[in-house]
């Protein structure tokens, strides 16, 4: 990339004075090195470069092409009318009970998306983004990771913040920008975060998140290893973004240090067509972001983004590999790409009208052929674990609830004034204070030109109390 | 120049290219201020163990240790190595870290410490930096390296975006913040780093809220600020002057210790101009005050601003209402730089006592042409002249 002086090779300094040393704490083992130094053989049929591993001689003038590649198949369970397509499979392991918890997930995120999508559009808050079509990559995933594992999301993902159980008054404080927000009204809607459920909170950034879930899993790696954990309670990072977000820097960069650094991280990319209004014939030209972690050394699968049990399936056992618990516990950790494959059935965000780049039948007809909801109502119908009447009575049910968390938060007032300063340092600086100190002075002597009653103390909120 | 310098500058060269010879540290035969900076004699560096430990700032722990002659680079390893010793925690890592980087910072921190602590990371400054993050919104404290300041852009992004965000964005949410993140970087001019092997960013991290900006301008100071930063729970960004590396050498206190990160540091009273500085060119400044001092018989007092941001306004005030006279130094460009801030700091507070226009010495507002460097860093003479001008008004 650019010219590197001074890199030369120097003998261990006798100048400085090293104290007792510590023994170095056992972490597990890292994978070996792939070559040796030893010089090509003669007549050895195979590459000794360092930089290529295990790389055959061929006289054959051939260029490897990727048109002429087979694309990597996508994992499914059942079909579209919810019906388990390989009979011969090991029966599902999950209960009824479990999958209409995460049906009742899916369609909490379903309806509240149509209610804030709605109030986005009567002026109500300031800005929305849905998940339809793609509840079922959220939940189903998430259902796959223990609540210790932490996790790194992009904004489309809802699912995971209701499947881990973040409130309706969580949500809507965050929406609402009220003084119940964590996020102290400073963030965008939509931008939720929970320590309590081990999930960061998310930034507008595009992709900024992966080399940080890569850096989080090599924490969390070396912290269980520290603490003694035997494998089962040991964490992994999951993390999620795009396939527009996987066009960026941030993506290259992370999936080559997780690997080479052997992080338990799972990236799930979420495949759903578009980025805003570009369509993945202008985003790339590979067998889609799958075909890429083989290139970084990532073990990879594609899977069917719809079908919340392929979802959830290749997730605990993306979870094992990446623990290194596969091959009877004697695997490396390291990481794992999983690309889930689905359609945006909703605009990108209010703030975008998806009609002006696509045609409004595909959607239709994405919506009515296929969706996570309905194929996972589809299963629980064939074995007689719902029908109508349950429908029905469960949607009104979350619809009220949805409704009555809205009308309490939409009330509230905003956070003090002073949270505009606080958190940018541990502390808040001197120079901040000398700020805070003048805003109060221009709010004193220009009272006609604030509203300072939204906020919670209004002018006084600037000052600790 | 340092003989140090000269071996770095000889390994690098291809000689056979410059059949003059001419080497950097020259100086024009009549050369009265432009003179080599002798770090051996400076009153910047503590030549013996008594003027080292009687530092007020030290603690207790250290004015009752030893001290070893130690230049920069060292005392950055043995910071390092401390921060390693004292936290299971702390993580070092970036390019070529491993077998004791490129300036010889990490030297035997991989073989004491272990590959799973002090590692190697592939060549993405936005990778490193994204990795450092994550480890520290997880606990961790990490110490990142940038190869030189002049490669950071890569992961302006996460800095900007991230690590100065991520407390704030995340309100109440407890411990969820990037504090313990260090991201460590060689800056500034060497003689003949030109482009991209020169820089100085600071002015560009200064304007993030969320971050702290940090500059040592000597081994003793390096090693507690150092310290003070990683132990420091916001993110900072921690600029080494690589040209002190090997230059700048002193007694160091053998024991850990750590310096303010909210104060600067009163280098020398004075009564009729105030010059204010941090790193490098705090050397250049001292020489051209004492020919100042001579030539005008004047008294200078010199600051060294240590934290670039947040930054010690009161000290610089305080000292500019008592001289009535500022003349602010530094490597990177006029235009914007540390210098502007510091100026209209100064114009706010010490409107009535100024006597003189505040005056700035700085880079010009070009790039790091290599063999235009004498010309572009602010040097004894431009020092001298700025200290004139202020006198003279």
């Amino acid at each position: 990339m650019y010219f590197r002086h001074g890199c030369r090779r120097v003998a261990p300094s006798k100048v400085l004075p090293i104290g007792a040393r510590n023994a170095p704490i056992t972490y597990p083992t890292r994978a070996p090195r792939r070559w040796s130094s030893v010089s090509q053989r003669p007549g050895s049929d195979h590459l000794v470069f360092p930089g290529a591993v295990d790389s055959k001689f061929t006289t054959n003038l051939a260029f490897e092409r990727p048109s002429e590649k087979t694309a990597m198949p996508t994992f499914r369970i059942m079909d579209q009318d919810g019906k388990i397509i390989d009979k011969d499979r090991e029966p599902l392991v999950v209960t009824d009970e479990e999958a209409i918890k995460w049906y009742k997930d899916m369609l909490t995120v379903s309806i509240l998306d149509i209610i804030m999508f709605e109030a986005q559009r009567q002026g109500r808050l300031s800005f929305y983004m849905v998940s339809a079509g793609e509840e079922g990559i959220a939940v189903g995933s998430s259902a796959a990771l223990s609540p210790a594992d932490v996790i790194f999301a992009q904004y489309r993902e809802t699912g995971i913040f209701q499947q881990r159980g973040f409130p309706l008054s969580a949500f809507m404080s965050q929406l609402f920008c009220n003084k119940n927000d964590v996020g102290r009204g400073r963030n965008m809607p939509v931008h939720y975060g929970s320590k309590e459920l081990n999930i960061h909170t998310i930034s507008s950034p595009l992709a900024t998140q992966i080399p940080q879930a890569a850096g989080a899993a090599y924490a969390l790696k070396l912290q269980d290893a520290l603490a003694g954990k035997s494998p089962e309670e040991r964490r992994v990072v999951a993390c999620y973004f795009g396939e527009g977000a996987a066009s960026e820097g941030d993506f290259h960069a992370a999936l080559n240090i997780a690997a080479t650094r052997s992080t338990p991280c799972i990236f799930i990319c979420r495949n759903n067509g578009f980025a805003i209004s570009t369509p993945t014939l202008e985003q790339y030209r590979g067998d889609g972001i799958a075909s890429r972690g083989i290139g970084y050394g990532i073990d990879t699968i594609r899977v069917d983004g719809n079908d919340i049990f392929a979802v959830r399936e290749a997730t605990k056992r993306a979870r094992e590999m990446a623990l290194g618990l596969d091959n009877d516990g004697n695997g490396e950790p390291r990481p794992i790409l999983i690309e889930a494959m689905s359609y945006r059935v909703s605009h990108h965000s209010t703030s975008d009208d998806s009609f002006a780049y696509r045609a409004r039948v595909e959607v239709e007809d994405w919506k009515r052929r296929d969706n996570p909801i309905t194929r996972l109502r589809k299963y629980l119908e064939s074995r007689s674990a719902w029908d109508e009447g349950r429908e029905k009575e469960v949607r009104a049910a979350i619809r009220k609830d949805v409704l009555k968390a809205f009308a309490e938060a939409e009330g509230e007032k905003r956070p003090p004034l002073r949270s505009l300063w606080e958190d940018v340092y541990e502390n808040v600086t001197e120079e901040q204070e000398a700020q805070i100190k003048e805003m109060g002075r221009i709010l004193e002597e220009y009272k006609d030109e604030y509203d300072v009653e939204e906020f919670e103390g209004g002018r006084n909120g600037l000052f600790k109390a | 120049m340092a003989a140090p310098l000269r071996s770095l500058s000889r390994a690098w060269r291809p000689s056979k290219c410059f059949p003059s010879a001419r080497t950097y540290s020259t100086h024009p035969p009549n050369a009265r201020l432009n003179t080599e900076i002798d770090y051996k004699t400076t009153p910047l560096l503590h030549h013996t163990s008594s003027t080292c430990l009687a530092n007020p700032e030290l603690p207790e722990s250290a004015k009752s240790s030893t001290t070893s002659r130690q230049n920069l680079f060292q005392s950055v390893n043995s910071a390092l190595a401390h921060a390693l010793r004292s936290n299971d925690s702390t993580l070092l890592f970036g390019e070529d870290v491993a077998f004791g980087g490129v300036f010889r910072c990490s030297m035997n921190l991989a073989t004491e410490f272990g590959s799973e602590r002090v590692f190697n990371t592939p060549l993405s400054e936005q990778g490193i930096v994204g990795f450092a993050i994550g480890c520290a919104m997880e606990g961790m404290r990490p110490i990142a390296e940038i190869q030189f300041a002049d490669y950071v852009y890569p992961a302006f992004d996460q800095l900007v975006n991230e690590a100065a965000k991520v407390r704030y964005r995340a309100g109440t949410n407890p411990g969820m913040h990037a504090g313990g993140l260090v991201v460590r970087m060689p800056a500034g001019g060497v003689g003949h780093g030109a482009l991209y092997h020169s820089q100085s960013p600071e002015a560009l991290f200064t304007h993030i809220p969320g971050l702290r900006v940090v500059i040592p301008r000597s081994p003793v100071q390096a090693k507690g600020l150092l310290l003070a930063s990683i132990e420091c729970n916001d993110p900072v960004v921690f600029l080494e002057p690589k040209i002190l590396y090997r230059a700048a050498v002193e007694q160091v206190p053998v024991a850990a210790y750590t310096l303010p990160l909210d104060k600067a540091e009163i280098l020398k009273q004075g009564s009729d101009v105030t010059i204010i500085s941090y790193g490098t060119p705090l050397y250049t400044c001292q020489k051209a005050l004492e020919a100042a001092e001579k030539d005008f018989g004047i008294s200078c007092e010199l600051i060294d601003l240590r934290t670039i941001y947040p930054w010690d306004r009161e000290t610089v005030v305080k000292s500019v209402s008592k001289t009535g006279r500022a003349v602010i130094v530094h490597e990177s460009m006029i235009n914007a730089g540390v210098g502007a801030e510091v100026a209209a700091t100064i114009q706010e507070g010490c409107f009535l006592t100024l006597e003189a226009p505040v005056q700035r010495i700085c880079g010009w507002s070009t790039h790091m042409g290599l063999v235009y460097e004498r010309f572009n860093v602010p040097d004894v003479a431009r020092i001298y002249d700025g200290i004139k001008k202020a006198i003279q008004y």
